[in-house]
């Protein structure tokens, strides 16, 4: 069946060789993924990733006006520093209690629906799916490029190419005509995002307790007619990438495996349902689960809980593998949360960073991302979650919830639909993303262009909401209010590649102590005190190799693929720093480049 | 120097490369690990007029053509391959290259013993992280041009800012205000945090046509930022400017007048958005409601914060708005100059002075 060679049932003397990247490409940030692999049984024996940076937001961030906290820590990422702006305001709305007019929130929303729609589309097709074009494929699977020019697209109708190699040439960089049009729709779908938000990446229109964006109709006009040129496109995306996974699960037999960890899934919910939020902490469940992606956390296939308290409570960030001296011996900022319940030591509420540059050592401390865990109750486990990239856990949690009933978006309890209206090319469509067997590469990369549907079929329902309330005169956009002398305030939102929550705490109406925690410190993190790798590091240690080069022109596509489907972006890592190399043999790179760009 | 709306000086050295001019082809080898978002490259990859995609194939006419390395778009997989044409330049095997760094520079003596703020690879020999600063040790002697993409490389920046621990700063502060390329330009800065994409693109062009001997160096002004785009000021582009003559002011932000007494500080910052807006002419600040908050600037972002509050001395100029116009120009010149200038713990020596205290406590 497979078109590469059978892979080998007994298990060969190991011949083990260490590759490492560093810095991997086609991602934001610092990153190096260092590995054993052993040869003789194809497959990755250990793993260690490491960030070589570190900027220290939650250190200079101490004693400034909190107001400025969204403008500052927008800087925090280059390409979704709105994420964090939002997040950072929904914190402060927290702790100066105030509530943004809903058509706020209407704008927001849309902003981050752009948001979705733009970095999901330049991140999967321009850099993912350059691992799985024809100039790829045939520089490490030539067997499987030959069965792909063989292979009829299932899905042909909707995309309009033949066959599967047809649509891995169209995703060859800069001269693939999906590649080039990714980039063009990036373009739309910008302009979309400024049109709320003022300018992408760091956003100038929004506050807490509200925007600045002046909702005129052709606010909503430019916004909507550009979504609707888009809107094909965004069908045709679910169309190739189906139909490129689905090949190489058959392709590939056992291609399941790789990348494939432990469903332990975490997302913190985005798009507030402006009916219901009041962003008290008191009724936070409540608000968390009439979000229009519904929070939770999933383990081993079930619903451990939605509710924003208990996701808060959790959290603990380690030590184990960074370059900071532990807080423990400090004075606790906060010993109980608004409602009474004891807070951790190791909450971000209470944590102070201090940090400590050092060698790299991977017996030792490695790398200046930190461990967020999840003190799951049930077990006493911390549990080391991770987001599948952002769109495999927020569909997930949201499927699973079954909370979601808007006009375009539906959860159903074990899938999420999503109905798209008609386009200049194609009818109205609905998809459905079902949750899948494995938590994997393949999923991981395959949730994505599902997501970015279900940001266009929701944006679709804030913008008709809003032109609603602008048409009957409804058009207050900001709410005022005081910096109060002594408070605390937490925000939880979806960075496009996963979880953000942002952590405040106010003393004489200054930032006394203010810890961010983006997607990437949450699957990039090292092992922690206990010795649980983090994500990256457990997705690819063990995982098998398919590729048909020998050590000697190795490229690590199979490493490479994992990495990036859960969308690496270390620049959050906030606290971070990359790693040393006594490489055994050679560090191995690709030569695939050098025709290229 | 001028104090006026910030136009200005033309750069002190005239005339361009001497043995510099007239090439076919150029590399153009982008870090972006200094203490960065990446947001530079990222806001690049938005620019329309022209695109990068245009660039790279070669559809603007007078440009040699161009082999970008930045490792975002890289269609390599990563490691020793990407890092290949910048270990080649380093040996001085790779010339002409025009070297683009995005993001702060970390002061790197300020380290007691092993570690590093951040790094670019590994040492072959050692296997240790190879800091940043290595690399603009040995490529900007060698580059034919260096470019500063975004505030945080130009001028230090968002990761520069008061009680930071990194003490980081621009390109030119490290490298020396003095410094001068191969082609014999100044660091070229194009700041912004992020550059607006066009802003970038433009200058990228000028200097790559530059390169191609078609065209004089780049004018820059006393910041070494490109006059063309930099010489005039956000409230001179401002469409709710009208509303400032007017001395009509919002006082909250569901207002469309000006913006100056909730924080705009347009009137003493140099920067192009609003008349240009973000991207395709969409978006940008107060034309569109958000406040100025200074990132083209020098001195951003600590002498414009807190954002939210009125300027100091904006109380002061829209009293006098209309009878004293050209005393408000004085004066604004001179608030213009001093957001015109970095604060002075950005340097490169061995103590930190940036006030960062690692066991602060409010
Ligand atoms: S909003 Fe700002 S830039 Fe515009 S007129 Fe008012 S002060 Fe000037
Ligand atoms: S108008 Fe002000 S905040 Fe906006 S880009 Fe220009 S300098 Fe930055």
């Amino acid at each position: 069946m497979t078109t590469t060679q059978a892979r080998s049932t007994g298990r060969k003397p190991a011949q083990i060789v260490d590759m490492s990247w560093d810095p991997i490409t086609r991602i934001i940030g610092n990153l190096g993924i260092y590995t054993k692999i052993d040869f003789a049984n194809q497959e990755v024996v250990e793993c260690h990733s490491t960030s070589s940076l570190f900027r220290g937001y939650s250190v200079f961030m101490k004693g400034k006006d909190p107001r400025d906290a969204g403008f500052i820590t927008s800087r925090i990422c280059g390409i979704c520093g709105d994420n964090h702006t939002t997040c950072s305001n929904y914190a402060q709305q927290m702790a100066y209690g105030v509530k943004p007019p809903k058509l706020a929130e209407h704008i927001t929303n849309l902003g981050e629906a752009a948001e979705y729609m733009f970095d999901h589309t330049i991140f999967q097709d321009n850099l993912v799916f350059v691992d799985f074009c024809e100039a790829m494929v045939k520089a490490t699977n030539p067997g499987v490029l030959a069965r792909a020019e063989r292979t009829t697209a299932p899905r042909g109708d909707v995309h309009g190419y033949r066959t599967i190699a047809d649509i891995m040439k169209a995703f060859n960089p800069f001269e693939g005509e999906v590649y080039k049009e990714a980039l063009k729709v990036s373009r739309v779908t910008r302009e979309m995002f400024c049109l709320m938000e003022g300018r992408h990446v760091h956003p100038s229109t929004l506050y807490p307790g509200g925007v600045g964006t002046m909702p005129q109709p052709n606010t909503f006009t430019d916004y909507l007619s550009r979504l609707m040129r888009v809107i094909d496109f965004v069908k045709k995306a679910v169309a190739m990438n189906d139909d490129v996974f689905d090949f190489f699960y058959e392709a590939l037999p056992g291609y399941e495996e790789v990348g494939k960890r432990r469903i332990l899934l975490g997302c913190w919910g985005a798009w507030q349902n402006p009916d219901v939020v009041d962003y008290r902490y008191a009724t936070m469940n409540e608000w968390g689960r009439a979000m229009y992606v519904t929070p939770g956390i999933v383990v081993d296939g079930e619903l451990v809980t939605n509710n924003l308290i208990d996701i808060n409570l959790g959290l603990r960030i380690m030590l184990g593998s960074s370059f900071y001296e532990d807080w423990v011996g400090e004075q606790p900022f906060v010993t109980h949360d608004p409602l009474g319940n004891p807070v951790d030591m190791r909450h971000p509420w209470n944590q102070t960073t201090v940090p400590v540059p050092q060698k790299r050592d991977f017996e030792g401390n490695y790398s200046w991302v930190m461990s967020p865990r999840w003190y799951h109750p049930a077990t006493g486990q911390h549990l080391a979650l991770d987001t599948g990239g952002g769109p495999l856990a927020r569909l997930w949690t949201t499927a699973l919830s079954g909370l979601v009933d808007t006009p375009y978006v539906k959860a159903t309890g074990n899938s999420v639909r999503i109905s798209l209206p008609k386009g200049e090319r194609l009818p109205e469509t609905t998809l459905e993303w079902r949750i899948p067997q494995w938590s994997n590469t393949i999923e991981r990369d395959r949730a994505r262009p599902y997501f970015v549907a279900y940001a266009a079929a929701m944006a679709l329902q804030f913008v008709e909401e809003a032109m609603g309330m602008l048409r009957s005169g409804d058009t207050k956009i900001f709410e005022n209010f005081e910096v109060p002398d002594e408070s605390i305030g937490c925000g939880f939102h979806e960075a496009v590649r996963g979880v953000l929550s942002h952590h405040l705490v106010i003393r004489d109406k200054k930032i006394a102590n203010y810890h961010p925690y983006p997607p990437t410190p949450w699957n990039a993190s090292p092992r922690d005190i206990y010795g649980t790798p983090g994500p990256y590091e457990d997705a690819v240690q063990g995982q098998p190799i398919f590729e048909e080069n020998g050590p000697d022109d190795f490229k690590g596509v199979d490493i490479m693929r994992t990495v990036r489907s859960f969308d690496p972006c270390l620049p959050c890592g906030v606290h971070m720093y990359v790693g040393k190399g006594k490489t055994l043999s050679t560090v191995h790179s690709p030569t695939f480049g050098a025709s290229h760009g | 120097m001028t104090t006026q709306s910030g136009t200005t000086d033309v750069r002190d050295e005239p005339g361009g490369a001497e043995a510099g001019t007239g090439f076919d082809e150029i590399h153009i080898l982008w870090i972006s690990e200094g203490m960065s978002c990446d947001g530079d490259t990222v806001s690049l990859t938005s620019a329309d007029q022209p695109s990068l995609e245009d660039v790279v194939l070669g559809l603007i006419p007078g440009l040699p053509k161009v082999n970008l390395v930045n490792k975002v778009l890289s269609p390599s997989l990563g490691g020793e391959d990407f890092l290949a044409p910048y270990r080649a330049a380093a040996r001085g095997e790779l010339s002409p290259f025009i070297l683009v760094i995005e993001g702060s520079v970390p002061n790197q003596n300020i380290i007691k013993g092993d570690g590093y703020w951040t790094s670019f690879g590994n040492d072959p020999d050692t296997g240790e992280p190879q800091p940043l600063n290595w690399w603009i040790d040995q490529l900007a002697p060698r580059a034919w041009a260096v470019v500063a993409a975004g505030t945080c490389a130009a001028y230090g920046g968002i990761h520069a800012m008061a009680g930071n621990p990194t003490g980081c700063m621009g390109l030119a502060d490290y490298l020396g205000w003095e410094f001068r390329s191969r082609a014999g330009l100044p660091v070229v800065n194009v700041p912004g945090c992020p550059i607006q994409p066009e802003n970038f693109m433009e200058t990228l062009i000028w200097v790559l046509q530059h390169a191609a001997g078609s065209a004089p160096p780049p004018p820059l002004d006393h910041m070494l930022r490109p006059q063309w785009l930099f010489g005039k000021t956000v409230h001179e582009g401002c469409d709710r400017a009208a509303y400032y003559e007017q001395a009509d002011f919002g006082l909250d932000y569901n207002s469309p007048k000006c913006l100056v007494k909730t924080g705009c500080w347009g009137p003493v910052v140099n920067c192009n958005v609003p008349k240009r807006g973000w991207m395709a002419g969409i978006g940008g600040c107060p034309n569109v409601g958000g406040i100025c908050i200074g990132c083209t600037m020098p001195g951003f972002p600590d002498a414009f914060m807190p954002f939210m509050d009125e300027p100091p001395g904006g109380t002061l100029s829209t009293l006098l708005v209309k009878p004293y116009g050209a005393v408000v120009r004085r004066l604004r010149g001179l608030t213009n100059d001093v957001v015109n200038h970095e604060p002075k713990w950005r340097h490169n020596k061995r103590r930190l002075t940036s006030g960062y205290d690692p066991h602060w406590r409010a």
